[in-house]
């Protein structure tokens, strides 16, 4: 692609954002990639000897919700940094918004918002103050911030808080502060690493309500998780990560059909396993897979195995795959540390 | 899909560069940095009113009775200004350490602007500027005392305040070198040890320079703060200046130029990674 690199543009981009116009015009437009959010090709990362991501392949669609799941080392944060510009990648190619990554990435995240694993809110600046000092780090004007400020804090329900210490925030409060921040320059595409991880229920389901609002605005999302729940909920497309590559992607349903049995009956306990292994062909069509204490046994008919284990007087939990079964199925059942 | 010519712009990327490439935004930091300040501005201020205080009169008067004059300066005016230098390198160097270190590390506040779209250069150099400046608000807090007290010159002191900032950059980028290479707090314990107390007892902030070792004022010189003391010495207590001091200033501007870059090479490499 032709590299859009004139001083104007560069000195542009960030005001260009704090405007919150949409980047569409310019030396960009009628470039393929300017239709992904992020466009990465076999990207790949060594840390000495050790492979953290490998040759993955990944596009992020305008307006789209993509989750990024896999077990804790899968390479999900190293490509999270990748596509911020903040870790160099050793082989493969990156575009995010339509910028080549690293080498334009300042003008990139100047048009994107983050909201990071680990809140790093300003702990001697009020909510308020906060934002504010956000905002002057990608040059937004004091009126115009103030203006800005004022909307995000009353998205994230925090006007009440306004003036309250970091410090007095619940953990929910100040996951949705690191949200208002990530869009305080009007952000394309926002990045999101576990955003609900460590939040009560509650909390989980008001970001989640505040995630799908910013969708429906037309932003472009990249959630990192390993709550299937969180990622059944909000993305349109899951890519599943493990030991550095993309085992499968493609829409929750799509990959649940195409990976697994549309059942799935779930026992506990000694005498479940004491049944199967008594009277395995009774069970004999559905494949079976133990984790622990649970016995998964999936099936397309589940009925005719239901049945069995009715007259044998088990209790037993029979419903759809989901993409926890699928995360499981992919990325095996041994525990990660 | 990515072609050649990106390929020529990668090569600039943050983390090849060799040398730094700040952009005005370092603004940002400096300004946020001051925000915080002046929230904390009371006990802040103590501090720096405070403690060289405590030292101008224990030193000043106690010890200045005993000797009398040094380099045809009463002792007390003498110390008074060697401590609005050492005070000034102190304030430099605390910032560009534990306050920088706990920025970066313990509160994360850089990552953060790593968010946005500051780079890692933009960050060192207001982190550099703004450990000067805590070192320019330290040396007019003493500067105020001692001039009230009336042993320094009025315009001699503010004459000497931009100097003392020009200059402190340099303890700020030795300090900030430091920080990019520290696992924890407990490792400034080495650059007090092996750099800074010897500096400020060797550099003729207590006595002259004159009464040690032609060996050791060799040393001395190779260091920053002995040529501060030199400039503003014979500023601020009306001492014969001549052109030939500016000299002096070369020796801290080096400093500052070269762990300007060392610092940021070495923050590129721990944060980009």
């Amino acid at each position: 692609m032709p590299e859009p690199s004139t001083e104007s543009q560069q000195t542009d981009a960030p005001h260009r954002a704090a405007e919150g116009t949409r980047v569409a015009e310019g030396a960009d437009a009628g470039n393929t990639s300017q239709e992904c959010a992020v466009l990465a090709e076999a990207l790949s990362k060594r840390y000495g000897d050790q492979t953290v991501v490998d040759r993955i392949t990944l596009a992020v669609e305008r307006g789209e919700c993509l989750g990024l799941l896999g077990p804790n080392g899968a390479g999900k944060t190293t490509t999270l940094r990748m596509i911020l510009g903040l870790t160099p990648y050793d082989a493969g190619s990156l575009q995010v918004l339509g910028e080549p990554i690293p080498a334009r990435a300042r003008e990139m995240r100047a048009r994107m918002g983050v909201v990071p694993q680990m809140d790093n809110l300003d702990p001697d600046f009020t909510v308020r103050e906060n934002l504010f000092t956000y905002a002057s780090y990608y040059g937004i004007d004091r009126s115009e911030a103030a203006r800005r400020v004022d909307e995000l804090l009353a998205f994230a329900n925090l006007e009440e808080k306004a003036q309250a210490s970091i410090a007095s925030l619940s953990g929910g409060m100040k996951r949705r502060l690191t949200l208002a921040r990530a869009l305080i320059n009007a952000p394309e595409l926002i990045v999101l690493d576990e955003p609900s991880t460590g939040l009560d229920p509650q909390a989980r389901q008001h970001i989640w309500q505040k995630l799908r609002a910013l969708q429906r605005q037309g932003l472009s999302l990249l959630i990192t998780t390993h709550y299937m729940e969180e990622a059944e909920r909000l993305c349109d497309r899951v890519a599943i990560m493990d030991h550095g590559r993309i085992v499968a992607c493609g829409k929750p349903g799509a990959l649940i059909a195409e990976h697994l049995e549309r059942y799935v009956i779930e026992l506990r306990g000694d005498a479940a396993r004491h049944f199967l292994a008594t009277h395995e062909s009774q069970v004999a069509p559905a494949r079976i897979r133990e984790i622990g204490e649970t016995v998964l046994l999936y099936a397309d008919q589940p009925m005719p195995i239901a049945e069995s284990l009715d007259g044998h007087g088990l209790t037993y939990l029979q419903r759809p795959t989901n993409l926890e079964d699928l995360f499981l199925q992919l990325t095996g059942h041994d525990l990660r540390e | 899909m990515i072609s050649e010519s990106n390929r020529s712009v990668h090569t600039a990327a943050p983390h090849e560069r060799w040398l730094p490439r700040p952009s005005l935004r370092f603004v940002a930091v400096w300004r946020r940095n001051l925000r915080v300040w002046r929230k904390l501005m009371v006990p802040s201020l103590i501090g720096h009113f405070g403690e060289p205080i405590l030292y101008l009169l224990a030193f000043g008067y106690g010890l200045g009775a005993l000797i009398g004059e040094v380099s045809e300066l009463p002792y007390i005016v003498f110390i008074a200004s060697g401590i609005l230098c050492s005070s000034a390198m102190f304030a430099a160097s605390f910032e560009g350490l534990y306050s920088a270190f706990t920025r970066m590390h313990v509160q994360q506040t850089w990552a953060a602007m790593l968010a946005a779209p500051l780079e890692v250069d933009d960050i060192v150099l207001g982190e550099a500027i703004w450990a000067a400046s805590k070192a320019l608000i330290s040396a007019a807090a003493i500067g105020c005392v001692a001039v009230v007290l009336g042993l320094l010159s009025p315009w001699g002191v503010l004459l000497a305040l931009p100097l003392i900032w020009l200059i402190c950059l340099a303890f700020a980028c030795m300090a900030l070198i430091v920080t990019a290479v520290s696992p924890s707090y407990d490792f400034f314990l080495y650059y007090f040890t092996l750099i800074l107390t010897p500096m400020l007892l060797l550099s003729g902030v207590f006595f002259p320079l004159e009464q040690l070792p032609s060996l050791v004022v060799s040393l001395a010189y190779l260091l920053p703060l002995a040529h501060m003391i030199e400039i503003i010495r014979p500023l601020v207590t009306g001492g014969a200046l001549h052109v030939g001091l500016l000299l002096h200033l070369l020796v801290p501007i080096a400093y500052t130029a070269v762990a300007f870059c060392i610092a940021s090479w070495l923050f590129r490499r721990r944060l980009l990674r």
